[in-house]
Parts: structure tokens; C-alpha cells; sequence
């Protein structure tokens, strides 16, 4: 088995009466593709929301395993979070809409670039140096992603699928350990859905990073996952391969019952 | 790289064209005393406003509070060049205001920027209050009777240089990954703090850059004028600022300019008509509210990139 990378342990989400997660403990491993799946309302999001920082816990530990050692990331503000590796996108497309495609991009970029607040007020060579730099990197990403000639367009003039995929992008600009995709292939039709499918196993392998998806089309996460989570009412239903969660009586039941 | 240069330099011919122009008309006597109170006046709005464009357009506060700071440079040459009467005192001075109207901004900022719209506005206008209120009644601001026979250090000429280098400056910081970074926390806070942004730190940087560009309006409208008193900084003053900002187009550093310089001749050429004056400069103002409610110029920018490669872009799609 692969070196722990996030754990979440006996987590709780409370919004008022109503438990939105409970008691949930999961482990995300190094170099992983893992699947998180469960019907409408179980909790899925609220998960990646309590996980990025987003919304706090109520109770429960989450940690991160860094080289430095395992770190808490219980209280830790959303972009404290980003910065410690962990990315997102979000169900319900959040876009910098008024901005081009590639800034979009560069301001996943921020913290990673510093040409000093004086090199960029007065336009010496670094300032231009720094920003060719970000451009560079960011056109290589959008590049991957086939969205090099929606560069200067603004986000929101974008259809509704390649939002999804710029969102992607913009997440992976962070250059994070770990990325959660929240049913990035929403509103896709099946050909793009497989693309997608193809190309988030391609990032996963080719930036050795660890990525979590949500997905409601199940003949998707079953093709490509190597592990799954299933959630149902907040609680942990069952984890295991594609091929167990198939077999599983209690997922059958539960789940895929209702499909067949 | 050479594209950079060919850009800069075409908007450093601009402003020197504009200085040229300027001069020539003075030296002509096409400008009198009149007008040329006027030209000041314009370029110390558009310095005020560029910095509340920043704040209000680009960061996406909505600050009420702008000649608060614009009052703090203003005492601090006004106070300071009694003292040192010489262009190096009234520059001292402008320093001097930037940096306290700075450290004010840090403290109104970090309890204020956590609000939201209409309480943002109302809790820097309290702010802004309070400055003026301290002024009022400090001593070495001699009070409500404020201060007079100020040393006259700046012509049109600084006024002019010093709004040149204001706007490069501010937009070079709007055209960076500073920019970008505040401007992507108006866009959506939650989605920049998910990409590692701090979103208060951002707001903070865009709030003390604009109160750094009032405190220097705030110093040459002491020096240039010579007579300051705190009512010159209440809230109207504030709100007119506002209105040059809202006219131009909330994030149009173009339209800031095109609205002070027509607010700027519409109050010179009112002057005229005694009480009838601020009506009309009302009405015009609700007018163009209604039929352009974006302002003049929306958040379009005259670019000389975007007169080049833009617009043969958009042809080639239209085609
Ligand atoms: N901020 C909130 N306040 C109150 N209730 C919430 C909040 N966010 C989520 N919930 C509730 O928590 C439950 C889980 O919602 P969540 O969005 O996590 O489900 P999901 O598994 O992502 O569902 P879907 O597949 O529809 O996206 C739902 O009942 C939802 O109404
Ligand atoms: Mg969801």
C-alpha cells in the first residue's frame, strides 16, 4: 500500500438539526484516483466542503502528510488549505466570469510567482520576466486541456462544459498534492464525458497527484477509479474497488438498486 | 519584450504631449488664473478617483470614505510645510501623509473589509468621520478655523506630473498578479480562496494603495489652494469623489479620467449661474444615470494594445 496523504477521522457536518456528515472516515493515499459517490443529498459535497475548509467541522480530526510531518488542518482558513496543497473545483462552477480564460489561470498562480510589490509598480525587466514566466506556464496547462484558443476570452462567454474543464485547469495551477473534482463531468454529453474521463486518469498519472471525484454517471467512476467511497445520508455506506462496491449487497440495495 | 517598450513609450508621448499642450496655452494666455484652478482641480480629482476606482471597481469594496484620507495629506503638508516652506518640505510632507494615511487605512481596513456592501460603506464613511472629528479638534491642526497661508509649492506643473505618475502607477498595479489577485476576490471570494488567496489581505492591499493615492491629492490640493479646513473633507466630499468614479464607469480607469475632466468643466461653466448651478449639475447627473446607468464608459479601456490587436480580432470573427 501507498503512504497515507489526507485523513479525515470520525468527522461530523451539523447544519442545525439536520447531520449532513456523520461520524465519516475516509484516507486518501499518494498517487490515488478515488471515486465518491452516493444519490442526491448524501453528503458528497459537504464532504469536499469540510475537507477544503470551506465550511468547519463539528467534530472530527483532518490530517495532512507533508515531508515535515503530519499537519492539522482542523481550523485552517480555505486558503491556508490551498496553500498546504489541497484544490478544488466546485459543482456549481465558480469562475472569475469577467476575467480572460488565461487569468483565470494566472491568479491560480499567485503564490507561487513574487516579482516584488516595487518590480511590479514600476515595470522594471523582473516584473516582465515574472510574468512571462506565469503566462508560459499557464498557456502549457490550457494547452493540455485544449482550451489555447479561448485564452482571451472571458469566462463567462464560455460553454457550460468548458467551464468545467478551465475550472480544472485553474485548479491545477495551484500545483496541488490533492484535487477534488465535484462532478466535473455534469452536463457533458457521453463523448465528453468519456474525453474528460480520460484526460483527468492522464493528469492524475502525468502530475503524480492525488485526485478525488464525485460522479453520478456510474459506468465513469467504475472505468476509472481505482478506489471508492460510497456515502448515504451523511454516512459512510461502504469503501472498496469498483469491482467490490459492485458486488456490495448493502450498495446494491441502497444504490445501484435503484438504477437497475 | 519590444512590444512592452513600443507601448510604454507611446503612453509616455501622450502625457508629454499633454504637458506640451498645456504649457503652450499657458505661455499663450489662452489659460487665466480661472482655468487654470480648474485644470488643477480636475487632475487632483483624478487622482482621488483613480484610487477609489481601484477600491471600488477593481476590489470590489465599496468605500464611502475616501476624504478622510485625502484630509490626512492635506494637514500633513499643510502642517508641515508652515515649518519647511521649500519644495523638498512640501515632498517631505506628501511622504510623510502617504505613510500615515497608510497605517489609518491598515487600521480602518482589517475590522472594516470583513463587512460586506452597504456596511462596508457605512462603517468608512464613520471612519472617515472620525478623522475629520480629530481634526476638528486638535490643536496643531489649529480646529475648525483649519489652516491658511499655506506655502504655495505646487503649479499645475506638479500637479500634472504627480497625476501621471499616480495613474501609471496604479494601473501597473492593476495590470500585476497584485491585480489580478484583488481583482479575482471581487470576482468570487470563495472560488480565490479555494486557489490560495487570502481575501482579506488582498482587499487590505487594494484599500491602503487607494488611501496612499488620497493622501497625495489631499497634499497638493493644500499646497495648490492654501487654505484647508476639516469641512473641506466631510462626507460631500467623499461622495463627490464617488460620483466621478460611478459617472466614468466603476473599473474604467478611461472613464475616471473622461468624468473629472467633464464633471471638472460642467462646474466651471455653471459657476456662472449662481443657485441654479447645483441643480442643474444634478440633473445632469441623473440623466446620464438613467440613459447609462455603467457610467460613460462602462469598464472599457483605451488601450493603444487594444486599438492595435483587438479590433482586427474582432473582425476576423465577425467576418
Ligand atoms: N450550508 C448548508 N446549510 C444547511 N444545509 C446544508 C448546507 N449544505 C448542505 N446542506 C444539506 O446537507 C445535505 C448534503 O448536501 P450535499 O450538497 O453535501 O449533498 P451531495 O451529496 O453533494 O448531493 P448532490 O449529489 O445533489 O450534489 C443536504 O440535505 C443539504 O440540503
Ligand atoms: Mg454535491
Amino acid at each position: 500500500m501507498s503512504s497515507p496523504l489526507l485523513t479525515a477521522q470520525q468527522i461530523v457536518k451539523n447544519f442545525g438539526g439536520l447531520t449532513a456528515v456523520a461520524n465519516v472516515s475516509v484516507h486518501f493515499d499518494q498517487n490515488e484516483l478515488i471515486g465518491l459517490i452516493g444519490p442526491n443529498g448524501a453528503g458528497k459535497t459537504t464532504l469536499f466542503n469540510l475537507l477544503t475548509g470551506v465550511t468547519p467541522v463539528t467534530s472530527g480530526a483532518i490530517s495532512l502528510y507533508t515531508d515535515q510531518g503530519v499537519q492539522s488542518l482542523n481550523g485552517k482558513r480555505p486558503a491556508e488549505i490551498a496553500q498546504a496543497g489541497l484544490s478544488r473545483t466546485f459543482q456549481n462552477i465558480r469562475l472569475f466570469k469577467e476575467l480572460s480564460v488565461l487569468d483565470n489561470v494566472r491568479i491560480a498562480m499567485t503564490n507561487h510567482y513574487q516579482e516584488g510589490f516595487l518590480a511590479s509598480i514600476f515595470r522594471v525587466p523582473k516584473f516582465y520576466r515574472t510574468e512571462a514566466d506565469m503566462t508560459l506556464a499557464a498557456q502549457k496547462l490550457l494547452a493540455i486541456f485544449d482550451l489555447t484558443s479561448v485564452a482571451d476570452q472571458p469566462a463567462k462567454n464560455l460553454p457550460y462544459g468548458i467551464q468545467r474543464r478551465l475550472e480544472i485547469v485553474r485548479a491545477l495551477a495551484t500545483k496541488p498534492k490533492l484535487l477534488f473534482l465535484d462532478e466535473p463531468a455534469a452536463g457533458m454529453n457521453p463523448e465528453e464525458t468519456a474525453d474528460l474521463t480520460r484526460l483527468i486518469r492522464q493528469v492524475q498519472r502525468d502530475f503524480h497527484i492525488t485526485i478525488v471525484l464525485i460522479e453520478h454517471d456510474m459506468s465513469l467512476v467504475m472505468n476509472v477509479v481505482e478506489r471508492l467511497y460510497v456515502l448515504e445520508h451523511g454516512a459512510l455506506l461502504a469503501e472498496g474497488t469498483p469491482n467490490e462496491i459492485q458486488h456490495n449487497p448493502a450498495v446494491i440495495k441502497a444504490y445501484l438498486g435503484d438504477e437497475a | 519584450m519590444k512590444a512592452n517598450f513600443k507601448y510604454n513609450i507611446s503612453w509616455l508621448a501622450v502625457m508629454v504631449i499633454g504637458f506640451v499642450a498645456i504649457d503652450a496655452c499657458e505661455f499663450l494666455g489662452i489659460i487665466n488664473t480661472f482655468i487654470e484652478n480648474m485644470l488643477v482641480t480636475i487632475g487632483i480629482n483624478i487622482i482621488l478617483a483613480t484610487g477609489l476606482n481601484l477600491i471600488i471597481g477593481f476590489s470590489g469594496q465599496f468605500s464611502l470614505g475616501h476624504a478622510g484620507f485625502m484630509a490626512i495629506g492635506a494637514y500633513a503638508t499643510g502642517i508641515m510645510t508652515q515649518t519647511i516652506a521649500t519644495p523638498l518640505g512640501f515632498y517631505l510632507s506628501m511622504v510623510i501623509g502617504i505613510v500615515i494615511a497608510m497605517i489609518a487605512a491598515l487600521i480602518v481596513g482589517i475590522p472594516t473589509l470583513r463587512l460586506r456592501g452597504d456596511y462596508l460603506a457605512i462603517a468608512t464613511m464613520g471612519a472617515a468621520e472620525i478623522i475629520r472629528i480629530l481634526i476638528n479638534n486638535l490643536k496643531i491642526t489649529n480646529g475648525a478655523a483649519g489652516l491658511f497661508n499655506i506655502p504655495p509649492l505646487v503649479t499645475w506643473a506638479t500637479v500634472y506630473v504627480l497625476m501621471c505618475l499616480t495613474t501609471i502607477v496604479t494601473v501597473n498595479f492593476i495590470h500585476s498578479r497584485n491585480g489580478r489577485a484583488i481583482m479575482s476576490v471581487r470576482e468570487d471570494e470563495i472560488a480565490a480562496e479555494a486557489m490560495g488567496i487570502n481575501p482579506t489581505r488582498w482587499k487590505l492591499a487594494a484599500f491602503v494603495f487607494g488611501a496612499a493615492t488620497a493622501a497625495i491629492g489631499g497634499s497638493l490640493h493644500a499646497a495648490y489652494i492654501q487654505t484647508i479646513a476639516p469641512g473641506d473633507f466631510n462626507i460631500m466630499a467623499s461622495i463627490a469623489i464617488l460620483i466621478i468614479v460611478v459617472l466614468g464607469g466603476v473599473g474604467s480607469i478611461t472613464g475616471t479620467f473622461v468624468a473629472a475632466i467633464v464633471l471638472g468643466a460642467l462646474d466651471t461653466i455653471l459657476q456662472n449661474f449662481g443657485t441654479l448651478r447645483m441643480i442643474i449639475y444634478s440633473l445632469a447627473l441623473i440623466l446620464i444615470m438613467i440613459f447609462k446607468p455603467s457610467g460613460l464608459l462602462g469598464n472599457w479601456e483605451l488601450s493603444f494594445k487594444h486599438l492595435g490587436i483587438h479590433q482586427r480580432k474582432e473582425q476576423s470573427i465577425h467576418e
